[in-house]
């Protein structure tokens, strides 16, 4: 490693340390305003947010020359990671939003604040190339959110999702730091990138099987993290009970984050160029991927069919999400011609899109429940009587979540399916689009709902404020966006940012 | 010889259809004007129609005339090509003259005139697109297309009670006995096509159809089939679609032959007829019995005796105890037609009924004279020579003749029967009586057409019965005898149904109704009476067009 | 290749109607006329281009033919492939996806340029059908215009991708529209069951299509590299395209030059593996035995106009699909498998008939009846002959405008009657005289009457069996048969009295007899509008009947590139 370069080395952080001064800011704001003004945090909140992405994007982001570790090994500075910061701060930044109106948060200054240094965490994972790092971040990014599930101090269901989360949550943490702790053992390195080396080097003489046994906790604990079953049984019980906002954040922002690391941390520490005892090391991780893949998918899609609350079935949902997405890190796996870049790209175009289209129904779902006080999803019936426009954003959130063109999610499936074929893994493709279908069908009867189904409320209009129209309006745009137009430049991006990571 | 630009043929056939789509645009209120503007779209159509029959008659050749060839469906190798010989100019000359009368009888009808009008002036083009055709499929276009009008002639216009009944059955029985046919043609239309080159090479020098005819494409023309399909046993042979060959042709000749003896209709194919006829609307009887009825035995002579002549004289044996070929099948049918026809007919009390059964007496005739043509035809065709051509080609003639003849005579018959129906509202026989004293020239009427249908000499069913008898006898003795047999059976219905209708008691209940013919109906048999006396007394006004193409497609060329 | 025109003709088609719809979502939802106007207009517009596309075409046809006949003559390398290149008019290209070889690539050729004038009728008539459309107009206009807009997307693609976005994006209103505005008693089941079976089917279709394209890449990097080369230079590809693309046009050069005949696995080549899935995976949609299941209910619970333009067209395009990328893209694996699918397309025939035949419900006669029919588009490809397949174009067309009609005819009635229970309804002819003659006309069309489409078009379909009875073998193992077409189009041909049987059995008790006026007080005559819809639908199926080369040589240059790549002459 090259002598220290402190100037070169701050972009590589620049949107952390962004996200700092935005703390502290907040923080000010929240004691000097107004209580009639307080809801005007939700709106600097965002715009800091998107601001720091947008620089993030233009002034932040690495060229070949600058890719590499910085900070004394503890980040990887590549496009990858700078991808997933941003959709990191948008999904913040929508979070944002969409929760300025809801009771007992929008107008809470310490909510923003907590979500910054929350996404702040998840931000430094994406870049996270060091144990310690690893750790660090992903305990800065969890630690917030249990508060934040906890948020609302008077709803015991809030309070018991905040319970359940941070147990669950530590005990992931222990296990995960656990793995950790054994490769430390093992190679006497902290350097994800020195580890590999050490293990693939001749003076490492223990045999492979306690190495995988490590693989195999660290696995776990990123299992809780993206909640893959079968490590999710928090997620219905947290996503139902913490408020509505808080459930969306945690939703996008620590799964994005947590499946940057995962990959980030599989491809560099176990590449497929590791033999050890002359097994391919890569081999054994794809094949748990896979089949975490298949059970993530198959239990999410099942379960989720007989749900009648709307977020404990998005929650399901976001498992079997996860699902495909184990699909694509399953597809790393360079067979001839094919070095996983696809598979990469896919990943990270399958979470930007998830990130927009994810928060897109929970934002209609925040509205639905300012408004009538239920999240069930009978009481949806009639919605597109009530607010045509919210029945149609929802629907078009559904689509994407299912696939249907031509929203994001059908181009986000694609990619991955067709990651998966290339990769000789067709089998795992047919899987998933079997699984795609069974989706639909839950997908299909919330959007019956609020279109046939009639209540006897369907001539009280639901009035939603400007701000949320705003949000409904351009996130739908960039779902369809991501769907249609947008695809060509988006995906190139998340291409170059596979290359980058892969160091091809 | 065009008209507007169009040829005669097309012209012929397309103007009935076009007269129809203008009739339905007619206010339906206005019935008067719906009725004249009929009856005068169907007097230039009989007009057109009476031009071509003497236009081809002063050609005075035996071969087809007027040949219109136009590219319709390349795809499958189907062009619009019409043409017409003798037969078939006799056969557009009697539709062409049906056609206004049964206009002229329907102006009874007062229900939705104008689509009534409309559907008999579709059957006409129907009609006449079949006589006309040169083509396979143009043939069974046509062929199919008559049933449509003529099935919602009988289910709307027919008497209520079986109308529904009656119509469906003809339908279905014809539209099914037409699905072997159409399997058949499909089959031979792709089949000329495997015909090798230089086959179609050798043949084309004797066939003139053949020369335009492009080796290995499939064809549905019928010069083209007549001269390639049966080569395909006599030159080929052997295993086609798996089977043996003959086995194949065999099942296609049975398509056929259904299919038209429904239409005929020959024993035992018949019984639509009498139901349909029943039940049927006057001017819908006249035209079943005098046009489509003839659809069949038209098809028998132009299509199955052509592409058949093995099949024909095939030998077959019946469980090894009876040697015998189809054209005898066909003149045994034809003679249990002759026989239990006019029984049945002797046995009916429904007056439509028994001229329905008449029809099936009188076809028989025809089926007859068509089944010695067929085995002339083929021993012909297998040996290069028949004994009985000369009998052959008076039979034809005769079938030819009858099927005129009956034309005129079933559509005359009908056309009182109804008439006398239209008045009493009663078919019934029994109920009937006496009429001569209330009804005189209805009487004289229904003697003169009676006798016609009878047979008498001097009027033109002599002739026609006469030439088949003659032509039959050598080849189908004992058949002809029996038939003859059946001819008292035939004088015994007809006087049966003068005796019932004219003769006996009055039936008092009638005593105040008009029972004498209208001078409408007396307009509309007018010429039909003329013209079977006519053809009685000096036939060969027809007869020698007939003659010259019957000989020509028996193999002697006319002497001109 | 024939350029007639500079602006693009097929992007309207497909955006015109997304336009129209996103308009109509912006207006507020009290100004149903305005809605309706602008749903009408684009529909119109849509069904002018469509038309504008099939005459020129027509035009250029003999000049078409004539350039593959050279092709033909001259013969050498990917000849078909050129012939293909050859049909395609009005050609769209605009990168979408590079990195995956994804094109915006649109152009018509003689299969589709009839199905893009059908189309554009069926949405004509299905707009004015939905006139009395009262609940939520807005949304139901906006919805049916997607699905239009996605159908058109499907028939004028060339890149395989293209054509599974557009033909997912149709199903989904589908949905809806059902669901929604569909039978009370039966639209949700219907809707959930029909999207389903047709997902499933698709996306199986879709994985297939993926490995195609990754066998063609593969098969262009290695063995045809200079194949590739060859038609780059000779221009049948454009010169910056990859090796991975989803160009139809690719993939036919690939399938020409045998990428597809390479051992996929074991032995069995990639062709045989993957043809039952994908032409099945589309045939879902054609209704194809046993996977129609779906299609009854789903045209008995749609409202009126999505009936027709389901009937009347998205079946159509899963025939059409099923052509595009299972024969002409698996030559193979067509000549391997459709000799046993053909068993299916005949009970289709059969069974369909039979069991329209026993239905009391109006709207579940003409449901059958359209499985029956599908089942002869589907045996028209299993002749793979000119004659056969252009017969399953041409019934393709027909059986689009009578089924509309039909649905039509039923609409009018139950509008009036409001039940569609056959035995209870009689003697509306004598009210509704034009639907009556209109029901009539398409009976005897979907009888296969002479002078009617549906005679034209079954017609060739029988006769290509005939054709097809010689050369076809159905090789199973050691066991192989042949000559069974013969006996199979001989079975097939009852379901045309079968028909014909149901037909007049309808017409019967629905039209004739007596009408009650005392059950049906406020049944009357049907307006101008409706008169129009009518005379709109079934004019083409007498035009058809009377002068069939309306359409059948377009097919045929359509179809010549296909039956090349199946290795038969014509």
């Amino acid at each position: 490693m090259n002598e220290f370069n402190f100037l070169a080395s701050l972009p590589s952080i620049a949107p952390e340390i962004g996200l700092t001064v935005m703390a502290v800011v907040i923080l000010f704001l929240d004691l000097q305003l107004p209580d009639s003004q307080r809801r005007n945090l939700s709106i600097v909140t965002a715009v800091g947010l998107i601001g720091t992405a947008l620089l993030t994007v233009a002034v932040w982001s690495p060229t070949p020359e600058t890719t590499g570790l910085y900070w004394g090994g503890m980040i990887r500075f590549d496009l990858l990671a700078v991808i997933f910061k941003v959709m990191i701060l948008f999904a913040a930044a929508i979070t944002a939003l969409i929760a300025s109106d809801s009771t007992g948060i929008g107008r809470k200054g310490e909510f923003y604040l907590i979500m910054v240094v929350s996404s702040l965490g998840a931000c430094l994972i994406s870049g996270a190339a060091d144990l310690i790092m690893v750790f660090l971040a992903l305990e800065t990014t969890t630690i917030p959110l249990y508060i934040l599930a906890a948020f609302k101090r008077d709803d015991p269901r809030s309070s018991e999702s905040g319970m359940k989360y941070f147990l669950f949550g530590s005990f992931a943490s222990a296990i995960l730091l656990y793995g950790l702790s054994w490769l430390y053992g093992f190679t006497g390195q902290t350097n994800l990138y020195a580890i590999a080396e050490y293990l693939g080097s001749p003076e490492f003489q223990i045999n492979i099987v306690p190495v995988l046994a490590a693989l195999a906790l660290i696995i776990v604990g990123f299992g809780f993290k993206i909640s893959a079953a079968p490590f999710h049984f928090w997620t219905p019980d947290v996503y139902e009970g913490a408020p509505t906002p808080v459930t969306a954040f945690l939703s996008v922002a620590s799964k994005a984050g947590s499946f940057a690391l995962l990959v980030r941390f599989l491809v560099a520490t176990f590449p497929d160029t590791l033999i050890m005892d002359g097994q391919q090391v890569a081999s054994f991780w794809i094949n748990l991927m896979a089949v975490l893949a298949v059970i993530s998918m198959t239990f999410g899609n099942i379960v989720a069919l007989s749900q009648r609350n709307i977020k404990r079935l998005l929650a399901y949902s976001s498992i079997a999400q996860a699902g495909y997405t184990l699909i694509g890190v399953a597809a790393i796996q360079a067979t001839g011609a094919y070095q996983g870049v696809e598979a990469v790209a896919a990943i990270a175009y399958y979470m930007f899109m998830y990130t927009f289209t994810n928060l897109l129904a929970f934002a209609v779902i925040i509205i639905f429940s300012e408004a009538t006080g239920s999240e069930s999803i009978r009481d949806f019936a009639g919605l597109s009587r009530r607010n045509p426009w919210m029945a149609l954003t929802m629907t078009i959130a559904l689509l994407s979540l299912s696939g249907v063109p031509p929203a994001a999610g059908f181009f986000g499936k694609f990619f991955l399916f067709n990651a998966a074929v290339q990769a000789n893994l067709v089998w795992l493709a047919i899987i998933g689009v079997l699984n795609s279908i069974i989706a639909l069908y839950y997908y299909l009867v919330v959007i019956k709902v609020m279109y046939v189904d009639s209540s006897e409320d369907d001539d009280k209009p639901i009035t939603m404020s400007r701000t949320y129209s705003y949000v409904l309006g351009v996130v739908s745009v960039i779902v369809l966006l991501l769907g249609t137009f947008g695809v060509q430049p988006i995906y190139n991006w998340a291409l170059s940012g596979a290359r980058a990571l892969l160091n091809i | 010889m065009t008209i507007i630009g169009i040829d005669i043929l097309t012209f012929l056939i397309a103007a009935p259809a076009v007269g129809a789509v203008a009739l339905l645009m007619l206010p339906s209120q206005m019935k008067g004007l719906v009725r004249f503007a009929a009856l005068g779209i169907s007097i230039v159509i009989a007009a057109i129609s009476i031009v071509v029959f003497f236009a081809y008659n002063s050609m005075n050749t035996g071969a087809y005339g007027m040949v219109v060839d136009l590219p319709w469906f390349e795809l499958i190798g189907v062009g619009w090509h019409l043409g017409i010989d003798g037969i078939s100019a006799a056969m557009v000359l009697l539709t062409g003259i049906l056609t206004p009368l049964a206009i002229l009888v329907s102006f009874e009808i007062d229900d939705r005139v104008n689509m009534h009008m409309a559907l008999i002036l579709f059957f006409a083009t129907g009609s006449f697109g079949v006589f006309a055709a040169m083509d396979l499929m143009i043939f069974f276009l046509f062929y199919e297309l008559t049933l449509v009008p003529m099935y919602f002639i009988i289910n709307q216009w027919g008497s209520v009670d079986g109308r529904e009944y009656a119509s469906k059955k003809f339908f279905i029985y014809s539209l099914g006995g037409s699905l072997g046919m159409l399997l058949a043609i499909q089959l031979i239309g792709w089949s000329v096509s495997t015909v090798p080159a230089e086959i179609v090479a050798t043949l084309s020098e004797t066939t003139p159809a053949l020369l335009s005819y492009v080796a290995g494409s499939p064809s549905f023309d019928i010069g083209v089939i007549t001269a390639l399909w049966p080569a395909l046993t006599t030159q080929i042979g052997g295993v086609f679609l798996g089977v043996d060959i003959q086995t194949v042709k065999t099942l296609a000749f049975l398509g056929f032959f259904i299919a038209f003896c429904i239409k005929v209709p020959v024993w035992p194919f018949h019984t639509w007829l009498p139901d349909a006829h029943s039940e049927a609307p006057t001017a819908g009887s006249m035209l079943l019995a005098g046009v489509m009825l003839k659809l069949g035995a038209y098809g028998f002579l132009r299509l199955v005796i052509p592409f058949f002549p093995d099949v024909w004289v095939g030998e077959i044996d019946i469980l090894g105890a009876i040697q015998t070929n189809f054209a005898t099948i066909f003149a045994v049918l034809a003679m249990l037609g002759v026989v239990l026809g006019a029984y049945s007919a002797f046995g009916q009390t429904d007056i439509k009924r028994l001229v329905a059964y008449s029809s099936v007496n009188h076809m028989g005739f025809v089926a007859m004279g068509l089944a010695v043509a067929a085995l002339a035809y083929g021993q012909a065709y297998m040996t290069g020579s028949s004994v009985h051509i000369q009998d052959a080609i008076l039979a034809t003639n005769g079938a030819v003749l009858q099927m005129f003849n009956h034309g005129l005579s079933s559509a005359g018959m009908f056309l009182l029967a109804g008439g006398i129906y239209h008045k009493t509202h009663t078919r019934d026989m029994t109920q009937y009586g006496g009429f001569w004293v209330k009804a005189p020239i209805l009487g004289g009427i229904f003697i003169f057409t009676s006798m016609a249908s009878l047979g008498l000499p001097g009027l033109n069913g002599f002739v026609s019965e006469f030439l088949i008898v003659r032509g039959a006898w050598s080849v189908f003795t004992s058949l002809t005898v029996i038939s003859m047999l059946g001819l008292l059976f035939t004088g015994g219905y007809i006087l049966k149904g003068i005796r019932a209708v004219l003769h006996g008691p009055f039936n008092m209940h009638w005593k105040d109704h008009k029972l004498e013919i209208d001078l409408r109906e007396l307009v509309a048999i007018a010429p039909l009476m003329a013209l079977m006396l006519i053809t009685g007394i000096a036939p060969n006004w027809i007869l020698s067009v007939i003659n010259a193409s019957v000989s020509l497609m028996m193999g002697i060329p006319v002497q001109a | 290749m024939v350029e007639t025109v500079s602006f693009p003709v097929l992007s309207l088609l497909i955006f015109i109607p997304i336009i129209a719809a996103v308009i109509i979502l912006f207006l507020p939802r009290e100004q149903k006329d305005l809605i309706k106007g602008i749903a009408v207009t684009a529909a119109f517009a849509v069904f002018v281009l469509g038309l504008f596309t099939f005459i020129s075409y027509n035009n250029n046809h003999e000049m078409i033919r004539a350039a593959q006949d050279a092709i033909i003559a001259e013969g050498g390398e990917s000849s078909a492939t050129r012939m293909y290149d050859e049909t395609l008019v009005f050609e769209e290209r605009v990168v979408w996806v590079e990195a995956l070889g994804i094109t915006y690539h649109l152009g018509i050729d003689g299969l589709s340029a009839p199905m893009v004038l059908l189309t554009g009728m069926v949405t004509v008539t299905g707009v004015l059908m939905s006139w009395r459309i009262e609940d939520r107009t807005r949304e139901f206009m906006a919805f049916f215009l997607l699905l239009v807009s996605g159908v058109f997307g499907v028939f004028v693609a060339n890149d395989l991708f293209v054509l599974f976005f557009f033909y997912e994006l149709a199903i989904f209103p589908m949905y809806l529209l059902i669901a929604t505005w569909g039978w009370v008693k039966l639209r949700e089941y219907a809707a959930m069951k029909l999207t389903l079976y047709i997902l499933i089917g698709s996306v199986v279709a879709l994985v297939g299509a993926i490995a195609m394209v990754l066998q063609a890449n593969t098969f262009f990097v290695n063995d045809g590299a200079q194949i590739f080369a060859n038609a780059v230079e000779s221009g049948i590809l454009p010169a910056n395209s990859s090796e991975l693309s989803f160009s139809i046009t690719q993939l036919t050069l690939a399938a020409e030059n045998g990428a597809f005949n390479l051992p996929f696995v074991g032995d069995i080549s990639f062709a045989n593996v993957w043809f039952p899935f994908i032409f099945l995976g589309f045939a879902v949609l054609a209704g194809v035995f046993p996977f129609h299941n779906w299609s009854p209910d789903g045209h008995v619970a749609a409202p009126t106009a999505v009936s027709m333009i389901h009937a009347g067209v998205l079946m159509k395009v899963g025939a059409y699909a099923a052509l595009r990328v299972g024969i002409q893209l698996m030559p193979e694996g067509a000549h391997t498998h459709l000799p046993w699918i053909v068993f299916l397309t005949l009970i289709n025939v059969v069974y369909g008939a039979f069991i329209a035949f026993r239905q009391r419900d109006f709207k579940y006669v003409i449901g059958f009846s359209s499985v029956s029919h599908m089942g002869l588009v589907s045996m028209g490809f299993a002749t793979m002959n000119l004659v056969g397949m252009t017969g399953a174009g041409l019934q393709m067309f027909s059986h689009g405008a009578m089924t509309a009609l039909f649905f039509g005819c039923v609409g009018m009635v139950y509008d009036r009657a409001h039940t569609r229970d056959i035995p209870s309804l009689g003697g509306f002819i004598k009210i509704m005289p034009w639907v009556g003659v209109a029901f009539i006309i398409g009976g005897l069309a979907s009888m296969g009457m002479p002078g009617l489409s549906g005679f034209v078009a079954e017609f060739p379909i029988f006769q290509g069996m005939w054709e097809a009875s010689p050369t076809t073998v159905l090789q199973i193992g050691s066991f192989s048969l042949t000559n069974y077409y013969a006996i199979l189009v001989i079975i097939a041909a009852l379901a045309i009295v079968i028909t014909a049987a149901y037909v007049l059995r309808v017409t019967g008790q629905v039209f004739f007899g007596e009408f009650d006026r005392a059950k049906y007080p406020d049944v009357d005559d049907i307006t101008l509008r409706e008169r129009f819809i009518l005379v709109f639908l079934g004019a083409p199926l007498i035009l058809l009947g009377i002068y069939p080369s309306l359409i059948a040589p377009m097919l045929e240059t359509g179809l010549r590139p296909v039956l090349a790549l199946l290795g038969v002459a014509t």
